[in-house]
């Protein structure tokens, strides 16, 4: 049996009239001093996503690469209405992320490299709090919570200790929890295994998986990891200084550039390789 | 049940969320809160001993002292109050956790009304022992009060606190560096205008026209006179105090809207510990 709730006849309803994901030549700017003209340097607009434009089907997977900076984190912020665009128009389930943004918060949930916990308060009392937010009783969650903290593989003798005392892995693992608490119909991960020693990164991929196949969950994969958006992604796509480049089936990639592997595609796409980051790549950071 | 049941449903359930989580807090750094209120104490027999030092005969010396106390506590209550509606945005921003609240499926004046909810209950208790220990300590009587009176304005008074509150915790949103001491400073500014220590009528008239939209006004004022004489709850102060939190609470929720519409299209709205 799944420890997920059963999608309502309303999320079926939108599952079966669009595709998950809608986004046409979305773009968002932020204004920044150059910081090479000192502090009294004039603010500027810096380009964080420039006119990217994809879809995602109901039920897909679909990974998006880049550098740090690329405007991965900005992608997932605006998806999330955690930010306002600056032009295009970005669709989930069939409501404007930036007109409905109440209806797209029960659709919708996220887990950020940053574990963002209330460091002193347990995992348990965290995932209520959490709960609470989307409706969910004490009565809801009493049951709940301890089940879907052991199908994470979270330690049950644990489950009431603060977070600060959890390894970064563990912390992980509560923040998949959350997130699948509220049995989110598209789920945004921005980049979930950065940081993880290699098995709890695993142990997080292998669960991402278990998470699609049993809960029909759409998600999205913000990552800088070549091997993890081949192993999970059904498309994958670069995004490289707010740009996408392309959102293709891995093999469709290689194929497109004659070569075997990603890391060869990004060369091939962009000019330099994935591990080079010049300045203005590091100063787009800020906006990642 | 209709669909706008359960809506309002699921909207208390998510109030009832923050102060859980705040109680939760309070029990993990209840350390600090011992530390806070000894400092308030001391803070507050450090005012109230002027009474003692100006001389005066017992009698008026204990209205003196009593006053002063009321004014010393109406201070540490509102003060928790705008500290805890400043938190609602730094804390969160300190904790990490900013960008999973502000992207949940409550609304805004739910949010803030947790946190409004949560910090009269425990701003009441501390002011109660606040009062009680100085009161205790100073040795000053009030046979005549009437606590009911005075605790019942202060409830009413709470609203508009919380309303203004709210106008005051959309700054650390725009400013994230300088946001939670700007909260402090309109904290200070209503109470200098309010009479905290002194009647009303000492200060220049154009403060005394400012301290007429202060909440904080009518409930020092009122607080004092059912603790010193008996008073009951005057109309004439528990009228301005619903008209300000009428106007308050839309108001601060409005601004917090307009802030947060900022924030989100600056990109301020994340994490920064």
């Amino acid at each position: 049996m799944s420890i997920f709730a059963a999608p309502t006849s309303f999320t079926s309803e939108l599952r079966r009239r669009s595709p998950a994901v809608e986004v046409r030549d979305l773009r968002k700017d932020f204004l920044r001093r150059d910081r090479r003209n000192g502090r009294l340097a004039r603010k500027r607009r810096w380009p964080a996503l420039r006119g990217v434009t994809f879809e995602i089907a109901r039920g897909e997977c679909v990974a998006i690469l880049g550098q740090n900076g690329s405007g991965k984190s900005t992608l997932v912020r605006l998806l999330s209405t955690l930010l306002l665009h600056d032009g295009g128009e970005a669709r989930i389930f069939g409501h404007d992320a930036f007109r409905e943004s109440r209806a797209i918060r029960r659709l919708v949930n996220r887990v950020s490299v940053e574990a963002s916990f209330f460091k002193k308060m347990s995992a348990a009392e965290n995932l209520s709090y959490a709960a609470r937010f989307y409706g969910m009783t004490p009565r809801q969650t009493r049951d709940r919570i301890p089940e879907i903290l052991e199908r994470v593989g979270f330690p049950p003798e644990r489950r009431n200790e603060a977070m600060e005392h959890l390894s970064r892995g563990m912390q992980q693992k509560v923040a998949l929890a959350r997130a699948l608490l509220t049995s989110p119909v598209l789920l945004l991960l921005d980049e979930p295994t950065t940081g993880l020693d290699p098995r709890s990164k695993l142990e997080v991929q292998e669960f991402i998986r278990e998470v699609r196949a049993e809960h029909d969950a759409t998600i999205l994969l913000c990552t800088h990891d070549m091997a993890e958006a081949e192993a999970l992604a059904d498309r994958v796509g670069i995004l490289d200084r707010g740009e996408l480049l392309f959102l293709e089936p891995v093999e469709d990639v290689k194929r497109r550039y004659g070569v075997a592997t990603l890391e060869e595609a990004f060369f091939a796409a962009t000019g330099r390789t994935f591990e080079e980051e010049q300045e203005d790549d590091a100063e787009r950071e800020v906006f990642a | 049940m209709t669909t706008a049941a359960v809506a309002l449903r699921r909207e208390l359930v998510g109030l009832a969320g923050i102060v859980e989580r705040n109680v939760y807090l309070t029990k993990r750094y209840f350390l600090w809160d011992v530390a806070f209120m000894v400092w308030t104490i001391a803070n507050t027999l450090t005012i109230v001993f002027i009474a003692r030092a100006a001389g005066l005969p017992p009698a008026k010396e204990n209205q003196l002292a009593t006053a002063l106390l009321v004014g010393a506590v109406i201070w540490a209550f509102l003060g928790i109050i705008f500290e805890f509606m400043t938190e609602t945005v730094a804390w969160e921003r300190w904790e990490g956790t900013i960008e999973y609240t502000f992207m949940a499926p409550l609304s805004r004046s739910m949010h803030l009304g947790g946190m409004g909810a949560f910090a009269v209950l425990y701003g009441l208790i501390r002011a109660t022992i606040l009062f009680f220990v100085v009161a205790a300590f100073i040795g000053i009587h009030v046979p005549d009060a009437n606590f009911a009176a005075a605790l019942a304005l202060l409830a009413i008074a709470s609203v508009s606190f919380v309303g203004v509150g709210m106008m005051t915790s959309v700054l650390p949103l725009i400013s994230p560096e300088k946001g939670a001491q700007l909260g402090f400073v309109a904290q200070g500014l209503m109470l200098v205008v309010s009479g905290v220590y002194y009647p009303v009528s000492v200060m220049p008239g154009w403060m005394q026209a400012i301290s007429t939209i202060s909440p904080a006004t009518y409930a020092i004022r009122g607080c004092r006179a059912s603790i010193i004489d008996g008073a009951p709850l005057l109309w004439s102060n528990v009228w301005p105090l619903l008209v300000i939190a009428v106007v308050s609470i839309p108001l601060g929720l409005a601004i917090f809207r307009r802030g947060e519409r900022y924030a989100k299209k600056h990109g301020k709205l994340k994490r920064s510990g």
